[in-house]
């Protein structure tokens, strides 16, 4: 067996854990895709015939010309005059073909010159993992970390330096497992700096163990017998340990993410975004009932602040019963767009009301930013504690300092 | 005034004994206070227990604060004690046999009662069985005294009793003639806001002070007049107030800011106290969620052009090494500084050992040196602090500063140092393109200084200086990541050997004793005090020894080799279980002999003489 048949992924889907078929209403721990005929396989091959084949972001030897976006998008020519080839580093890109981590890095080289950052200014920090070679692609000062403390390097950096524009980028076990300390922390205390946490609910690195997001059941090389961990929901977790904003896109809406991305920058405190990403070597068609065509219409709802939650093409909706998300269908003739709950992304109570509507059969997976509470940053409080202090006693002089006290003369 | 006769001693030792609740440390700071107003030298050992408070009256509570002063050279906080001021029968059955055959034990009378001597697991009463005839006994009703000075406050009981370590304080203070000021000054300042606490402790001290001038108990009082020594400006220091400023010198004198970033762990955190005091001398101290998030902030801040460092014990130290590493194979400043405690695992939180030392040379994942400076007196950890700054910033490293729980807490007189006397501290960060590629001028982060291989430091935030950098193994020069077995090869290497290079900063070995002697006493960290005392007793009785002391304990000085040429038998006290010794050992292939001391207490002078003694004798 050669090493690369032995980095192939398990070939069939795991089995369906206890628990399936529970009734709606309570959050289920099931696994993507229940609901359809288990085992069934995706229906689109991943990097197919699909925006991602035109992304500049590519494998060694795929790298068309650089700077010119695809139709629909908007042109690089952002206000720092830079162009998205401007950010693209000069090393090659090795992430397996087909990953979802091109789409994410096209739409964050393609974000860049419309943010007005100068180049300069702009620091990328990861920790470990697949997601986490994403500074070597940028062409701007970064990180590559070690496992799970990008939150905390992130920290020291954006709180001595708080004129520089720092982006963490993370995966789901990076963040959620290893570093499962530093997330929580850097929420509660709201560091200026924005998040991109890439879940593929899959170990990718260490070639495809279950990570914290995998579901139960996940039958992977070390659970031949199903995980029976249950898996953290991110947005849940983050709200949970007081973030002050978190939202979460997906890997095959590039122009959803971009949106998400720019709200998360213009955001001031910590811009948590989660993105759903395919890993087609170890979890291919993880989220596939989200993001795919045939199913992403009834699979997921696109929320926004302020507009009525409403999706499968305006035909169905979400109304608020009680503490209770519930699926109404706006063609009946029994409910309107007004019975729609209108969403406001600065209610923490709605915020934890949506977030836990999580891989629900009854629903449709929430994609948006599901909160955002203007609080002072970290970053600024330090340096107004220490500018404050100096204010009050004036620059420290060392000669005073070390004459301090009782002292007294010899000779 | 006196009626006493005044005996003029040459040195004493004082050891002030209690329950954690007693304020043993306090008194203990204050006599310190009293005795650096007398102008004598001098050197503290506090030695308290894990537990805050402890159950009143048990041995496990007992703290104590030793303090040794003298008109001679101080060098430790004594050997034998001549007088130990005991609050309850714990405290004595505890420290009995630290106290001189002779010596003198002062008692609170009062506090010898039947629970007492049981809760101290003691079946008859020393004040009456005889076991304490070797010593002159005092015994003062301290319990009772305070509340009959105190009758006519509103304080409370509790508040009444607790005081009665200021009455000890002043009865002290009189035996060695001290001057009460001092220590009135700190309580007037300390209780401003509670003028009733403030009065009730004013009174007691005093009237401590008058009973040792009226009571018959004493026939002599002591004076130990002022040390000699050199000329200039003296405070009393800890060690952890000077390695905290010795980072607000490096502070001032790079212009860089400076990021602290540390996790509570005794005995670090006063370092963090301290600092987190200095934030208008361009400190910033983050409190971090555990010992990894300390150093990771710490690395962050120095990515960005500030300077990292990061503070804690052994313990700590075993969590940062993954990020101490990572720091290490970036080559970024970074200064880790442990004040060793009691180990392996909590070990002793409160006692000192020099039992990290391997940890800092050998404990990360793969060829990681880096250099490790260690301080030898409390006042020496301003200088090294200020050393470990500088080097880590020259040579683009992170350092380890090996501090221990004896320096950090420990106090000595401190000939407060002239700031332009400190090393020159420049900070280059870089600009301008340092090669070319394809015709283009480019940037590569890992060209190195031909002198010092340190690599440049540009911040982000400098135009056209984009560059990454990350745990994978790096290209030389280019630093894009490399998997080639020969650059890894090559990068290991020079990695080393950069960190060797700091020999290059270090001043010749200095030869402490009879330089003629056979015999060598090799020693690092605090246990300087102790050894070069213990060679002086050694050559005042007639025993040839001489000592060098190695601060930069990686790497280690050029010049030791030919020094250790120079003599034929070889001493190295540590108080671990054989840790230097294994180093010299592996590098000079000499004859080492290893002293151990593993109880959580510095060698005397008297461990290190009668070893002398026994070697050339």
């Amino acid at each position: 067996m050669s090493d690369n048949d032995s980095n192939k992924p398990e070939g069939r889907k795991p089995t369906l854990p206890p628990g399936m078929g529970q009734p709606s209403g309570k959050k289920p721990t099931l696994p993507p895709g229940t609901g359809k005929p288990a085992g069934r396989k995706p229906t689109l091959p991943p990097g197919a015939a699909k925006p991602a084949a035109r992304k500049p972001a590519m494998p060694p030897g795929m790298k068309p010309p650089g700077g010119a976006p695809p139709p629909g998008m908007p042109s690089g020519d952002g206000a720092s005059g830079l162009t998205r080839a401007d950010f693209s580093s000069d090393q090659d890109v090795r992430w397996c073909p087909g990953c979802g981590d091109y789409a994410i890095l096209a739409t964050v080289q393609r974000l860049m010159p419309e943010l007005g950052v100068p180049r300069e200014n702009l620091v990328f920090i990861s920790g470990i993992g697949c997601s986490s070679r994403f500074p070597y692609y940028m062409n701007t000062y970064g990180m590559h970390s070690i496992h799970g403390r990008a939150p905390t390097i992130a920290t020291g950096i954006k709180a001595s330096r708080p004129d520089l524009d720092v982006w963490m980028i993370t995966g789901d076990g990076d963040s959620l497992s290893i570093g499962g300390n530093h997330i929580i922390h850097i929420m509660r205390r709201n560091v200026d700096l924005q998040i991109i946490m890439f879940n593929n609910q899959i170990y990718g690195l260490t070639k495809g163990q279950y990570s914290p997001t995998s579901e139960v059941g996940k039958v992977t090389k070390s659970t031949p017998f199903g995980s029976i961990d249950h898996p953290f929901n991110p947005i849940a977790l983050v709200l949970g340990a007081d973030s002050a904003f978190a939202a979460r896109t997906m890997d095959r809406d590039p122009k959803h993410m971009k949106t998400i991305l720019k709200q998360a920058h213009e955001f001031k405190g910590t811009g948590f975004v989660e993105v759903y990403q395919n890993c087609n070597i170890f979890n291919d068609g993880a989220f596939f009932d989200f993001t795919e065509k045939a199913t992403k219409s009834d699979r997921a709802i696109f929320f926004e602040h302020g507009k009525p939650l409403t999706y499968a093409g305006g035909t169905k909706g979400l109304r608020l019963n009680g503490f209770h998300l519930e699926n109404i269908d706006l063609e009946s003739g029994d409910w309107g767009v007004d019975d729609c709950l209108v969403y406001d992304e600065t209610s923490r109570e709605l915020a934890t009301i949506l977030a836990r509507v999580y891989w629900r059969e009854d629903l449709p997976q929430p994609f948006g930013v599901f909160y955002r509470e203007d609080r002072p940053t970290y970053d600024a409080q330090v340096n107004d504690q220490v500018q404050s202090v100096i204010k009050r006693s004036g620059k420290g002089s060392l000669e005073d300092l070390l004459a301090e006290g009782d002292t007294w003369v010899v000779g | 005034m006196s009626s006493k006769t005044v005996e003029t001693l040459p040195e004493a030792t004082v050891l002030f004994a209690g329950d954690s609740g007693d304020g043993m440390q306090l008194t203990g700071t204050q006599f310190t206070l009293a005795t650096a107003h007398a102008m004598n030298d001098l050197a503290t050992l506090p030695d308290f227990p894990a537990e805050i408070r402890a159950p009143v009256g048990t041995t496990y509570g007992v703290s104590g604060f030793q303090l040794h002063f003298g008109s001679v050279d101080i060098r430790t906080p004594g050997d034998e004690v001549d007088l130990l001021v005991s609050m309850n029968p714990a405290a004595l059955v505890v420290n009995l046999d630290r106290v001189k055959a002779g010596g003198t034990i002062l008692v609170n009378s009062n506090s010898f009662g039947k629970k007492d001597l049981s809760l101290a697991n003691l079946d008859s009463n020393p004040l009456e069985d005889g076991s304490l005839d070797r010593f002159r006994v005092i015994q003062v009703e301290l319990t009772r005294l305070t509340r009959e000075t105190l009758k006519d406050t509103d304080l409370n009981q509790k508040q009444i009793d607790r005081s009665k370590n200021m009455f000890a304080l002043g009865l002290a203070l009189w035996l060695y003639s001290r001057p009460i000021e001092p220590a009135q000054r700190w309580l007037e300042t300390k209780f401003a806001r509670k003028p009733e606490i403030r009065d009730a402790n004013l009174e007691l001290l005093k009237k401590g002070f008058h009973f040792g001038e009226t009571t018959e108990q004493f026939v002599t009082r002591y004076e130990v007049t002022p040390a000699t020594l050199p000329p200039g400006r003296y405070r009393a220091v800890q060690g952890v107030q000077a390695l905290a400023m010795g980072i607000v010198a490096a502070a001032d004198k790079s212009g860089l800011p400076i990021t602290y970033g540390s996790y509570p762990i005794t005995p670090a955190s006063d370092v963090l106290h301290a600092l987190s005091r200095y934030k208008n001398h361009g400190i910033m101290t983050i409190q971090a969620e555990d010992e990894i998030a300390a150093v990771g902030m710490a690395i962050g801040a120095s990515f960005g052009g500030a300077l990292g460092i990061t503070g804690t014990s052994g313990p700590g130290i075993a969590l940062k090494g993954e990020a101490m590493g990572l720091a290490h194979i970036m080559e970024l400043p970074l200064v880790i500084v442990n004040v060793q405690r009691g180990g392996p695992s909590t070990g002793l939180p409160t006692k000192t050992e020099q039992s990290d030392l391997m940890q800092a040379l050998f404990g990360r994942n793969g060829d990681a040196p880096m250099p490790v400076i260690a301080a030898s007196t409390p006042g020496d950890c301003f200088e090294v602090a200020y050393e470990a700054c500088r080097i880590a910033v020259k040579y683009m490293t992170p350092v380890i500063l090996l501090s221990d729980g004896y320096l950090a807490n420990g106090s000595a007189p401190w000939l407060i140092p002239d700031p332009d006397s400190l090393n020159d501290f420049e900070v280059t960060f870089a600009e301008k393109a340092n090669a070319t590629e394809d015709g283009e001028d480019v940037f590569h982060p890992y060209i190195r200084d031909e002198k010092t291989l340190a690599r440049p430091w540009a911040k982000p935030g400098t135009p056209n200086m984009e560059h990454r950098i990350g745990g994978l193994e790096k290209a030389d020069g280019t630093g894009n990541v490399s998997y080639d077995a020969k650059n890894h090869e090559k990068m290991t290497r020079l990695r080393a050997e950069k960190v060797e290079r700091v020999q290059q900063e270090m001043k010749p070995l200095e030869i402490f004793g009879d330089e003629d002697a056979d015999l060598l006493i090799i020693g690092w960290g605090s246990t300087r005090g102790a050894i070069e005392a213990g060679v002086t007793r050694a050559l005042n009785a007639g025993h040839k020894a001489a000592a060098v002391h190695i601060r930069w304990v990686h790497p280690l000085p050029a010049d030791l080799g030919e020094v250790l040429s120079r003599y034929s038998t070889y001493l190295v006290p540590e108080l671990n279980n054989g840790q230097l010794v294994r180093i010299l050992r592996d590098e000079f292939l000499l004859p080492f002999e290893a002293m151990k001391k593993i109880q959580g207490r510095p060698f005397g002078p008297s461990e290190i003489a009668n070893k002398i003694a026994e070697m050339v004798g």
